[in-house]
């Protein structure tokens, strides 16, 4: 395939033809960017050589990644770092990239706020944008499915921010996607809600099985729910590992602690001093 | 907002008076664009139906007004031929209601001239100026084609227009009705060209992700995010397509509310001229309330905001 820009993803035709039956369980060391976990499978999307400049800087420089169909990829970086960036070219919303970069089927996105249309009620919210033959009762399903049925008739301004980014995920899963985006779509949220959230998303991940890419800067998030974790800087990957401990995961698992010891010194956090 | 409501900020003395006066700051500090936070603020508040009561207080500084009106021209501190007072004012305007004058007409028949003027002018007016707005809104072509025009238009002293529309299209309706069109036109303009350019990106990203096609953007996303300065534009539109009216009628009107008030310039009957302006003000009120009420309606899920 030549390569393209991200600004007509012409190749998102259908869903990802291989069903993510195989969840990545592979262990171990630092993988190299590319190596999903899944052998043998077109990945849903693909990255080469990936950059994006504003000015004189290079926010992405030259990424290489593939996410494999059902995979959970969790991406840490210090602010700045080109994780944002990565995921608006992800979601064809950065027309300014340039190297290669494909995705199978169809991509939703859940943004750090939820985005809801402040003017439509939930369910149409959910529908919007939606070619089904009865999108209103597709929508009412997603909304059954992340607990917020009783809301579909609400303005969206009367939600909490758990009600509401509970919306914005029915909205991005009704489009049955192949890659779900999360960008930071926790971090406004006070810590129970986070952790319910957490549950919700690992539940909807489960049924709906899409490679989902999570934007995140908080590492204990990024254990806790993927199956690997990039650490993003200077526009690069400068660290990946897989995560193999089985779901839920205690907080307190040796393999976890070691590995959140180790992103920690990767984001520069651990090294003090300087 | 939760935060908004003066529960906690304000000494709570009498609920009552509190809403009234915070729904009225409310609507200034937000351009006048929130009739729906009028009536929810006081449900925020956990009252049911305060908006009697309210407007109740509303009525009192207007009664003061008028009694004040009614001493002054009955003592005399000022003649009744300059200032007639409130009780003839009535007197005369029922006399104009019930009787067809051949100097004046009825007063009914030229609200109707006058309300036709102005709904024609208003009408056309309001609708260039929308359609004018959603063309230069949505595109930079359209921007560049359109607002130069629109914003050398917007600082051309409408009444000084008067005498060449006078030369174009003589003393008819056509000129009256052009200067109200006119002047309706640039607000709506103005305000919905801001409206839809200040929709929030954000929105227009995610309708973007959600596979929205273009006529789908503006329909669901962009006009309606724009709605609410729009419904601004058109509460100052109305507002001057009056103004223009009152002063259109002037150019030698043969019937309407302008008609009656130069008749009643030439007997000097000063009672004439104060039912003229008094209905033209009633009149004004009830199209403002009227663009309310639509507010009201149209912007419900703001009002959710506070009911939640």
């Amino acid at each position: 395939m030549a390569p393209r820009t991200p600004g007509g993803l012409s190749s998102r035709n259908g869903r990802a033809a291989a069903a993510p039956e195989a969840r990545p369980a592979a262990a171990g060391p630092a993988a190299p960017d590319t190596a999903t976990g899944v052998a043998g499978i077109a990945p849903t999307a693909r990255m080469r050589g990936l950059t994006r400049q504003f000015g004189d800087r290079r926010v992405l420089d030259g990424l290489d990644l593939d996410i494999a169909p059902g995979e959970f990829v969790a991406l840490i970086g210090r602010s700045g770092s080109g994780k944002s960036t990565l995921l608006r070219a992800l979601a064809g919303l950065d027309s300014g990239v340039t190297g290669e970069l494909s995705v199978a089927g169809a991509v939703a996105v859940a943004f750090q706020e939820p985005r809801l249309v402040p003017w439509r009620r939930v369910r149409d919210n959910v529908c919007l944008g939606l070619r089904a033959s009865d999108p209103k009762s597709v929508a009412r399903a997603a909304l059954e499915e992340v607990g917020l049925a009783a809301q579909a008739d609400a303005w969206p301004l009367t939600l909490s921010g758990g009600e509401a980014q509970r919306a914005a995920l029915a909205r991005a899963l009704v489009r049955e996607p192949s890659l779900l985006l999360l960008d930071e779509p926790f971090s406004a949220l006070d810590a129970l809600t986070r952790i319910t959230m957490h549950h919700l998303v690992l539940r909807l991940w489960a049924h709906h099985q899409p490679a989902v890419l999570l934007v995140t800067h908080d590492v204990d998030e990024a254990l806790s729910l993927a199956d690997r974790v990039i650490v993003l800087a200077g526009g690069r990957i400068a660290y990946s590992c897989l995560v193999s401990i089985p779901r839920p995961r205690g907080r307190d698992h040796p393999e976890l602690t070691a590995l959140h010891t180790r992103l920690l010194s990767e984001l520069g956090v651990a090294t003090e001093g300087d | 907002m939760p935060g908004n409501t003066p529960t906690g900020l304000l000494p709570a003395r009498s609920p009552r008076a509190m809403t009234g006066r915070r729904a009225e700051e409310d609507e200034e500090s937000s351009g006048a664009a929130q009739g729906g936070s009028q009536s929810a603020l006081p449900a925020a508040l956990g009252r049911k139906r305060p908006g009697r009561s309210r407007s109740w207080y509303r009525l009192i500084s207007p009664l003061a007004f008028l009694a004040a009106w009614q001493a002054v021209s009955m003592s005399g501190v000022i003649s009744q031929q300059k200032l007639p007072p409130p009780t003839e004012v009535w007197h005369t305007a029922m006399t104009l209601i019930t009787t067809d004058s051949p100097a004046y007409g009825t007063l009914q028949g030229a609200m109707a001239v006058s309300l036709e003027r102005v709904a024609a002018g208003f009408a056309l007016g309001a609708g260039t100026g929308l359609i004018l707005a959603v063309i230069a809104g949505l595109s930079r072509l359209g921007e560049n084609s359109v607002d130069p025009l629109m914003q050398m238009l917007r600082t051309l002293p409408l009444f000084g227009l008067i005498p060449v529309f006078i030369v174009w299209f003589g003393i008819g309706e056509l000129p009256k009705v052009l200067l109200i069109a006119m002047g309706a036109a640039i607000p709506l303009y103005l305000n919905t060209f801001a409206g839809i350019r200040s929709v929030d990106a954000k929105l227009a990203e995610a309708g973007q992700t959600l596979g929205l096609s273009r006529a789908e953007m503006i329909r669901h996303i962009i006009l309606p995010g724009a709605l609410p300065q729009m419904l601004v534009g058109l509460r100052q539109s109305l507002g001057v397509a009056w103004l223009a009216l009152v002063v259109a009628e002037q150019i030698n009107a043969s019937a309407g509310l302008g008609f009656i008030i130069s008749q009643a310039t030439q007997f000097l009957r000063n009672d004439m001229i104060f039912v003229a302006l008094l209905v033209y003000c009633v009149l004004g009120l009830l199209t403002d309330a009227l663009v309310r009420l639509a507010e009201r309606k149209a912007l419900v899920w703001r009002r959710g905001l506070l009911e939640g």
